[in-house]
């Protein structure tokens, strides 16, 4: 008895973040019950602290690093990195969706609860050492996304949006799913210790270990939103409020790498070329389609949400190569790319006000006379989506196709780049809408000066990252060296 | 005699008849919701039968937990479709298409 006790307070030590978490997210729940519709900031101000309990957790030496319950669990440099900057994003999300939420009376508890269940799913998953958490942790993530979706009950966009988003997810999980069962049946166990032994490199490579691969490379490429199993990312982008959209345009893209770096890379890094091969003709796939679909798109959330899709496309290159170098430029990427996606949607949440939605490219036309400051900054996000030096977002891309070409695999970089020049189109169109187009003089937003300070500090932050990179890119090496 | 084979088999069939009961229809949602709880329950025969061959008690763990997700997937997917029903007064696949890319 007393082994036991001393055995899970060894355990529950290294989940402490999650502990927290998910003990402070049920905690709330009561609360939010008690306080009345008029006093929402408090739930508000208590999940922030509650982030905030969470990321101490998460810094330096107050939890230790190590494995837990029988190896099945492990708070590595990865796992860290990934919270931590699960954690900033998610209450930047909060802060950045609090204005646009009270403007359209959709200022309810839910929409703090589900962020928080989201994020617990992306703590289960960056920890995973299993199958079983993999899946569990992806569950928790994917279900209080579908709910999010659908959160504004009176539109019938959302609704729409939310049952497809809810149907192709679930087809997704039983993919996955029937994949792990089949890993599960060849190697005759859930861990990726074993996983790792079992299906090492010269053991057997045959058909069965491709079918299984390919069931759980599609259900990753779902959650990422990769071609061809992105058809729920535009949809849900336009349909959904704008708030949930900078929600599911973020931190879920720390989840669905999560989900790729342990199953793939943890789990079964002895098949590495053979899911390189599938991830390297869905990257590709998603380079094309979202580069140029994005061209045609006359509505901002929806064009955003193509540019998702290429910049998945992106991330899946860096991770094609298997190689240390490639997974940490596709960390890096990752990283960069959610800070640029908040800065995005954000400004977007920021050009709403009450009873004014800025979601159509033409919402943007003659910015630069009406709220010079605010263009200048988006300008900055479209300049660093496109990869342009000295932005954060050029690093981002140098460095995976940089992987690339150590690799041998020269013509996928050529791809890219290509690929990439043709998705400057689309950005510098927003440019030039907000720049050189005459627009009407619609009335000033206002907007809390915690929302427009932090806003500019998010396009601010892609300027630092790209003068100095050494530091996030050192971070990443050290998150991401294989083992 | 009954061998693994035999349930890796139905499993597989079950598991295409959910997916092609996904796609193939076009009139009611709820037949989707019928469909994706076929999916995982395939999925469930596979771990079983793996757990049994294997005399590995970890496969039966992890149909048990399966089993829990369904059951709340299910549930958010009865409460979106009744969302989506107060909004539109219809459950028809076909007019799901508002938005289409």
């Amino acid at each position: 008895m007393n082994l036991l006790v001393s055995l899970l307070a060894g355990d529950l030590a290294v989940l402490l973040p999650e502990v927290l978490l998910g003990g402070g997210l049920c905690a709330l729940l009561v609360l939010d019950l008690f306080v009345p519709q008029r006093a929402r900031d408090l739930t508000y101000l208590a999940a922030v602290f509650l982030l905030a309990g969470v990321a101490w957790a998460l810094l330096g030496d107050v939890t230790p690093s190590g494995t837990a319950f029988a190896g099945t669990w492990s708070l590595d440099p990865l796992a860290r990195v990934l919270k931590l900057f699960g954690v900033l994003t998610v209450a930047t999300v909060f802060l950045y969706s609090r204005p646009y939420l009270r403007a359209r009376d959709l200022h309810f508890g839910e929409y703090y609860l589900l962020g928080l269940f989201a994020l617990l799913g992306i703590f289960v998953i960056a920890s995973a050492q299993s199958l079983l958490l993999a899946y569990l942790g992806l569950e928790i993530l994917s279900l209080a996304l579908y709910a999010m979706v659908a959160f504004d009950r009176d539109s019938p966009s959302a609704a729409e949006a939310a049952m497809k988003y809810f149907v192709l997810g679930a087809i997704a999980s039983g993919a996955l799913l029937y994949g792990m069962s089949l890993l599960y049946g060849l190697a005759g166990s859930l861990n990726f210790a074993d996983l790792r032994v079992a299906l090492a490199a010269d053991g057997q490579a045959g058909v069965s270990v491709a079918v299984a691969l390919a069931f759980v490379v599609a259900g990753i490429a779902f959650k990422f939103g990769a071609v061809p199993f992105h058809m729920w990312v535009p949809d849900v982008y336009e349909g959904s409020p704008t708030s949930v959209t900078l929600f599911i345009g973020t931190a879920p893209k720390l989840g669905a790498l999560a989900l790729a770096l342990r199953v793939l890379v943890d789990g079964v890094p002895g098949q590495a070329p053979l899911w390189g091969v599938m991830l390297g003709a869905l990257a590709l796939l998603s380079l094309v389609l979202g580069n140029v679909a994005a061209i045609a798109q006359t509505n901002l959330k929806r064009m955003l949400a193509y540019s998702t899709i290429a910049h998945v496309g992106f991330i899946l290159l860096g991770l094609v190569p298997g190689t240390s170098d490639g997974i940490q430029a596709a960390l890096y990427y990752t990283l960069v790319y959610v800070i640029m996606a908040a800065g995005a949607f954000g400004m977007l949440l920021l050009l709403s006000g009450r009873g004014v939605e800025c979601e159509r490219l033409d919402d943007l036309r003659g910015l630069a006379l009406r709220h010079p400051w605010y263009a200048a900054m988006l300008t900055m996000l479209m300049v660093s989506m496109i990869g342009v030096p000295p932005l954060a977002g050029f690093y981002a891309k140098w460095w995976i196709l940089q992987a690339l070409v150590q690799a041998g695999q020269v013509w996928l970089a050529v791809a890219a780049v290509v690929l990439s020049v043709v998705g400057a189109f689309y950005y510098l169109r927003v440019i030039r809408m907000m720049f050189f187009e005459a627009g009407t003089a619609g009335p000033p937003a206002p907007v809390p000066l915690d929302v427009r300070v932090v806003t500019s500090v998010n396009a601010l932050v892609l300027l630092a990252l790209g003068l100095a990179p050494d530091r996030l890119m050192e971070l990443c090496a050290r998150a991401a060296a294989l083992a | 005699m009954i061998g693994l084979s035999h349930y890796l088999t139905l499993s597989a069939i079950l598991f295409a008849i959910s997916v092609a009961g996904i796609f193939l229809n076009r009139k009611n949602v709820i037949v989707l919701l019928m469909c994706v709880e076929l999916l995982l329950l395939a999925v469930n025969f596979n771990f079983i039968a793996f757990s049994r061959y294997l005399d590995d008690v970890a496969g039966q763990v992890f149909v048990f937990f399966i089993l829990t997700v369904a059951a709340a997937e299910s549930a958010i997917g009865l409460a979106i479709l009744v969302v989506l029903f107060r909004n539109r007064r219809s459950i028809n696949v076909e007019e799901l298409d508002t938005m289409r890319g």
